[in-house]
């Protein structure tokens, strides 16, 4: 059983890595960062099978995860860090020339922890596909795991991954998308409605499952745990889970405006007393 | 005079290059489990189906569905496969360049992107299938090896090599019947160009179907008198430059030859060697800023200025500009 005290403590530590990264270097892309704090946090410090001091590209035997909305690097990198792929201190050279940690997430650097470039949305979902299915072929047990955003889902290509997912019974594999409703422009139903995601998901031969609480520790716990008993029954499964934006800060939630803006000093100091600092701030 | 010494090339039979891929992969498939197969609705155009019948468990039918399938590939490297994605080199290409670029090439996974139909001698099916800019878009990828190789034998033997690179690898043949002379032993060795025909006086460096064409056109110079020397490059990158500059620093002018846009070819890679090595003059047989359109692949070779006699004639005429 998870510890849900502690892990509460570990994302109040996530949120300020967070607001710290994108104020240092003025960039980066705090709100859906924030909103997706406690579904990395639940995943990287409890329904992870993985071995994030013993790293390496392959992960036999692991379970994988896959960002593909990779602008939400900040709750990523914290995750990693927080969780023991490297050390806590690296967050220091977020976006700065000659880092591992790159505005997005990349391989090419060697940053422990990461295993595709994402940024370019719209990918992610075929690439965990792709591990899923050498998982099978491997016959490995582990699970593999997808974060998509909302908006993300504009992109053609989730599609043709979520027909193929269905149609060859991917049923290794847990996808969640981060439905917070909002993205650059706006709301996703100003500028493009998604429509019923949990009718085409079904539609497309997903087992769909709801979570409405993407903000509460143990909603998603149990939805992740749910997500688990489902798999092996020759269908992908697709959390959908809501979120709000900026999560946490309270004048930075709700809003699509800080998708990508850093805040400045003042609101940085403002951020950081809604969030205690557990595990020490790097 | 010099066609009695010349080496005179032969072959038994034409064939396709897009067979010499399916019969590399069968026999790679045989020899390294790790091999896996991804193809999109066009099994039976790639030839990929002896690989299909002999693995079904490892070969993944991804629909029409491109960059879905390059996502897939990428991902199904994590873990230790390698795949080999077939589709047509429109559709290999400039269909699918994001996700090559972000999830192989950058994320340096070991993806061998191969690609059958290139060029004009895709015939009748017209401009929308003959993609002419596909080894451009895939050389300007960092660390993107791209190979186009001139006849059944040397693609077999590439196919079956590329699985010993560890990192992406574009592979691009194509579909009609041309001969077939490269030796079946020949080893394939990435990066390392053939040279086919000694000669002094003019350097033509020939890549995929355009290969055979030069062999046809230093035998008819030679019945000028003019003595040419072949390179054949089946590697675009990494290029052959040692051979290239040792070969123009004896013959003094070269003559690029490829169906491919002259923007971003071989004989673009050749140019950019040259003046930043030794500047030398140079004639370009590539198509020149053209779609292209429905025909036989014979007729549009000849129309877009693909042909022997292209050769011949550039040949000609490069020589003319040397100092």
């Amino acid at each position: 059983m998870a510890d849900v005290a502690q892990l509460k403590k570990v994302c109040t530590q996530v949120r300020r890595d967070i607001v710290r990264m994108v104020h240092a270097v003025n960039s980066g892309h705090p709100g859906g960062s924030l909103g997706c704090t406690e579904y990395f946090v639940a995943l990287y410090f409890d329904v992870l099978k993985h071995q994030p001091r013993n790293w390496n590209m392959n992960g036999a035997g692991e379970d994988l995860f896959f960002l593909s909305n990779g602008h939400i690097s900040p709750v990523y990198y914290s995750a990693l860090a927080r969780s023991g792929y490297f050390d806590a201190k690296e967050m220091a050279s977020f976006r700065k020339l000659n880092s591992r940690l790159q505005g997005h997430p990349t391989t090419h650097e060697g940053l422990e922890g990461v295993r595709i470039a994402s940024g370019s949305l719209g990918q992610g979902m075929s690439v965990a596909i792709g591990a899923a299915v050498t998982k099978k072929l491997n016959k490995d047990n582990s699970i593999v795991y997808s974060l998509h955003g909302d908006g993300e889902l504009q992109e053609g290509q989730i599609w043709e991954a979520a027909m193929y997912a269905a149609g060859k019974k991917i049923d290794n594999y847990i996808a969640t998308v981060d439905f917070n409703g909002q993205q650059i422009d706006g709301s996703t139903e100003q500028v493009l409605p998604l429509g019923s995601l949990k009718a085409k998901f079904e539609a497309f031969g997903w087992e769909v499952l709801e979570n409405n609480a993407g903000n509460d520790i143990e909603k998603v716990l149990e939805y992740l745990n749910k997500a688990k008993t489902l798999l092996g029954k020759g269908k992908p499964v697709m959390i959908l889970m809501k979120t709000e934006m900026g999560h946490g800060v309270d004048f930075m939630m709700g809003s699509h405006k800080w998708h990508g803006v850093a805040p400045n000093d003042e609101q940085l100091a403002k951020a950081l007393a809604q969030n205690e600092e557990t595990l020490g701030d790097y | 005079m010099e066609t009695k010494t010349m080496k005179k090339y032969t072959y038994t039979e034409k064939k396709d290059t897009r067979s010499g891929f399916g019969a590399g992969l069968s026999e790679l498939g045989k020899k390294n489990e790790n091999v896996v197969a991804l193809c999109a609705d066009l099994t039976g155009s790639l030839k990929m189906d002896a690989f299909q019948k002999e693995h079904p468990d490892r070969f993944f039918q991804i629909g029409i569905a491109e960059a879905n399938m390059m996502g897939i590939a990428a991902g199904m490297t994590i873990g230790g496969k390698i795949p080999f994605t077939g589709t047509f080199a429109n559709f290999s290409t400039g269909r699918v360049y994001d996700q090559i670029r972000q999830s192989i090439a950058y994320s340096g996974k070991n993806v061998k992107i191969c690609a059958s139909h290139a060029g004009l001698t895709l015939g009748e099916d017209g401009a929308t299938h003959q993609i002419l800019e596909d080894l451009g878009l895939m050389k300007m990828l960092p660390h993107m090896v791209v190979i186009n190789p001139c006849d059944f034998n040397q693609t077999k033997a590439a196919t079956i090599a590329i699985a010993d690179h560890h990192g992406p690898v574009y592979l691009r043949f194509g579909r009609p019947n041309v001969p077939n002379f490269t030796p079946a032993d020949q080893q394939f060795e990435i990066g390392k160009g053939i040279l086919l025909y000694e000669g002094t006086d003019v350097t033509i460096v020939a890549t995929g179907h355009l290969t055979w064409k030069a062999i046809e056109a230093a035998e008819a110079l030679a019945e000028k008198g003019i003595r040419a020397e072949v390179i054949n490059i089946h590697t675009i990158k990494p290029l052959d430059n040692e051979l290239i500059l040792k070969s123009v620093k004896k013959t003094g002018c070269i003559v690029s030859a490829e169906e491919h846009q002259m923007n971003g070819g071989l004989g673009d890679s050749v140019a950019q060697l040259l003046s930043r090595h030794y500047p030398t003059p140079q004639e370009f047989v590539a198509v020149n800023d053209s779609f292209g359109e429905s025909g036989t692949p014979d007729e549009l070779m000849k129309k877009y200025g693909l042909d022997t006699p292209n050769i011949i004639e550039a040949a000609v005429k490069v020589m003319g500009r040397k100092k």
